[in-house]
């Protein structure tokens, strides 16, 4: 064959390779670098000052030295217990709540909204618009003695129950467990919202219709195809709300009273006002472990990589 | 295949003036389909034919406007899906991605509570050769083995017709080729009813037994795939099915079985069933590969002979196209596919005389080319 002659030779012309050398090598690392410094100094030096703090001993006045004094655990264990498990039932109901009302919201944005899909995932974060204290001090207005939710819930005995289920007392709301957990709920919405919609939204809606065509009803659909494929949705949004609703504590300030504060309460006061620097941390850092403690068996348990 | 053989199984389909209206866009319009039990039906149209629609009426995934949907001679068309017999192949699969294959295989089965779940699904991933990957997840197969699992799934429920959606839509060339025998074959082991729907002309060819060709929501032929290619009745199916050659001339009369026309004084002869149209003005048609080429004067007798000069000759190694311009119109051209059985080739600005024989020939209506030629671009 003639045409093979004018093929130019191969590799004359072609662009040498990038010459091997150390600056390519490091490059990776040195692409790392801004944010593992900011790890380090934001995160890393932060939680090691926490730790060397919440084993010091001493007094505002004779001034704090380290003493690795594990006793600081246990005294804030025995005095703020109770502040301890209300964040984690709170945020946990809050958790709960949660899911029951966003899921169907996320259901209906992914599947059933149509042209209205993108108004509906705006109207979603629009609440971030405003400051976080304003809505929450909204929601004492919202449930004020005085107010309709209170005086409807009271008129249909409502109130009664939840006085004799310790959720509410003297038959009100406000200053009450609920309105703490109603506010978590309300607060925290978004976050299990968005990861909900995002796991359902890219479900393939085949998936269904295979389903039905292979004898499950819309209900067994759901339960075998559905929520399956949206648990790591479910998994992402309990994270985002539990996490941050444990160790809130402007929820409890406004719209609980001293008998519903929380960690977040206690590690306050400790901090800016009794000025105990040592036990205020030795209490933030047992909510960490104990967060981190129950995040690390939810994750565990859920079997998460198993998932698609 | 006669019409005494239909539905008298169980297995059997029959629609009767199937509609589908969306406001006032219609997407089916008055289908009639009689699918014999056991047999590979192909639903075979250009993409807004209304093929998909009707498949998904017969799989109650639509609800029609009007008409009957009859199994087995039971009207189906107003049951839920899950409570008629067929099941359906999706044209993305649809394999559930977080159980693995053996679950996906189990799923229907499992719905209905039957017993012996093991020993059925086995045996379906047997029938396909999968056994080995049943505890595998569907994202770790190949598009042609998840094509395989979305088979036996809807297979395994031993539905009385299966119902496939483009199943072949999203594979490469090659592996289609692979799984159009491979499809084959399972129907042909299962002896279930398939109904197939492809816009692909020689897949429809390939696989199916009968097709029903389908334009503008309503059929346009239906019959065997010989019987449609070489005898078109419409401009349609002649255009959709391959090339054809549609020259236009005059009915001048018949004598017995054949039928004579005029077509710029020269005579153009065909079976009297051949000819679709009962108007004088016609079209006559013959496909490419069925025209001889001659030297100028010399085609046999008993032949049709249209005499043209080679405008255009293209080799293409198995065979060569040629396009001749008639000396009797210079308007009108035949295409002609030659084997290349012989070294030597005709040259462009050769007068010769094209041949076939009058078996070969098909009449249309007039102005059939237009119709022929749109089809051929939507195939």
């Amino acid at each position: 064959m003639t045409a093979i002659a004018h093929v130019p030779p191969t590799g004359g012309t072609a662009t040498p390779p990038p010459e091997p050398g150390r600056s390519n090598k490091l490059t990776p690392y040195f692409l790392l670098l801004p944010a593992g410094l900011a790890l380090l100094v934001f995160f890393v030096l932060p939680i090691l000052t926490l730790i060397n703090t919440s084993l010091q001993s001493g007094g505002l006045e004779e001034g704090y030295t380290f003493t690795w004094s594990f006793s600081n655990y246990w005294d804030v264990w025995v005095d703020y217990w109770p502040q301890f498990l209300r964040s984690f039932v709170y945020a946990g109901s809050a958790t709960v709540l949660a899911i029951l009302i966003a899921y169907p919201i996320a259901y209906m944005i992914a599947f059933k909204a149509g042209q209205w899909r993108s108004i509906l995932l705006v109207l979603i974060i629009a609440p971030f618009f405003t400051s976080f204290l304003i809505r929450t001090l909204a929601w004492t207005t919202i449930l004020s003695d005085t107010g309709p939710v209170t005086s409807f819930f009271r008129s249909i005995h409502v109130l009664a129950l939840t006085d004799w289920i310790g959720l509410t007392s003297d038959s009100r709301i406000l200053a009450t467990p609920l309105a703490v957990i109603l506010g978590l709920t309300y607060n925290f919405l978004p976050f299990m919202t968005l990861p909900l919609y995002a796991s359902l939204e890219k479900q393939d809606p085949g998936l269904l219709q295979a389903a039905g065509d292979l004898y499950a009803s819309s209900w067994q659909g759901f339960w075998k195809i559905t929520w399956p494929l949206s648990l790591p949705g479910v998994i992402s949004g309990t994270l985002l709300t539990f996490i941050p609703a444990a160790g809130d504590y402007v929820n409890a300030t406004f719209l609980g009273s001293m008998r519903e504060s929380m960690t977040g309460n206690a590690i306050d006061a400790l901090f800016l006002r009794i000025r105990d620097y040592s036990h205020a941390a030795a209490l933030s850092v047992s909510l960490m472990a104990a967060i981190v403690v129950l995040v690390i068996y939810y994750v565990r348990r859920s079997g998460t990589e198993d998932l698609v | 295949m006669t019409a005494a053989d239909l539905n008298t199984g169980t297995g059997g389909l029959k629609i009767r003036g199937l509609h589908k209206h969306y406001g006032t866009f219609t997407a089916v319009d008055g289908i009639d389909l009689d699918v014999p039990e056991g047999s590979f039906f192909a639903l075979l149209g250009p993409s807004g034919c209304g093929k998909t629609t009707t498949l998904r009426m017969v799989a109650g995934l639509e609800e029609p406007t009007a008409g009957e949907i009859m199994i087995g001679g039971k009207d189906i068309s107003r049951q839920r899906p899950y409570q008629r017999p067929v099941n359906t192949v999706f044209q993305s699969y649809a394999l559930f991605p977080h159980m693995t294959i053996f679950e996906n295989v189990a799923f229907g089965l499992r719905r209905r509570k039957v017993d012996g779940v093991d020993a059925k699904v086995k045996e379906m991933l047997d029938l396909v050769e999968m056994g080995h990957l049943a505890h595998r997840k569907p994202t770790q197969l190949s598009g042609g083995q998840q094509q395989r699992i979305a088979v036996v799934r809807a297979l395994v429920n031993k539905p009385k017709v299966l119902l496939l959606d483009e199943p072949l839509g999203a594979l490469d060339l090659k592996l289609r080729r692979q799984m159009q025998l491979e499809l084959k074959r399972i129907q042909t082991e299962v002896g279930i009813t398939f109904i197939h729907v492809t816009h692909d002309q020689e897949e429809a060819m390939t696989m199916a037994d009968t097709i029903a060709v389908l334009n503008k929501g309503k059929v346009e032929q239906m019959g065997a795939p010989v019987d449609l290619y070489e005898n078109p009745r419409t401009a349609f199916v002649a255009g959709f099915l391959g090339q054809t050659n549609l020259l236009t001339a005059k009915v001048v009369g018949t004598s017995g079985d054949v039928l004579t026309t005029d077509f710029h004084g020269i005579k153009i002869t065909m079976p009297v069933s051949r000819m679709a149209a009962t108007t004088q003005e016609v079209e006559v048609g013959v496909r490419p590969e069925k025209i001889h080429i001659a030297e100028l004067g010399e085609a046999p007798v008993g032949r049709n002979v249209v005499d043209g000069v080679i405008i255009d000759a293209s080799f293409i190694g198995v065979s060569t196209q040629y396009v001749i311009r008639t000396l009797a119109d210079a308007e009108e051209e035949i295409t002609v596919f030659t084997q290349n059985s012989s070294t030597s080739l005709r040259r462009v600005g050769e007068t010769v005389s094209a041949y076939w024989h009058p078996d070969h020939t098909f009449g249309l209506h007039e102005g059939a080319w237009q119709e022929a030629e749109a089809a051929e671009v939507a195939s």
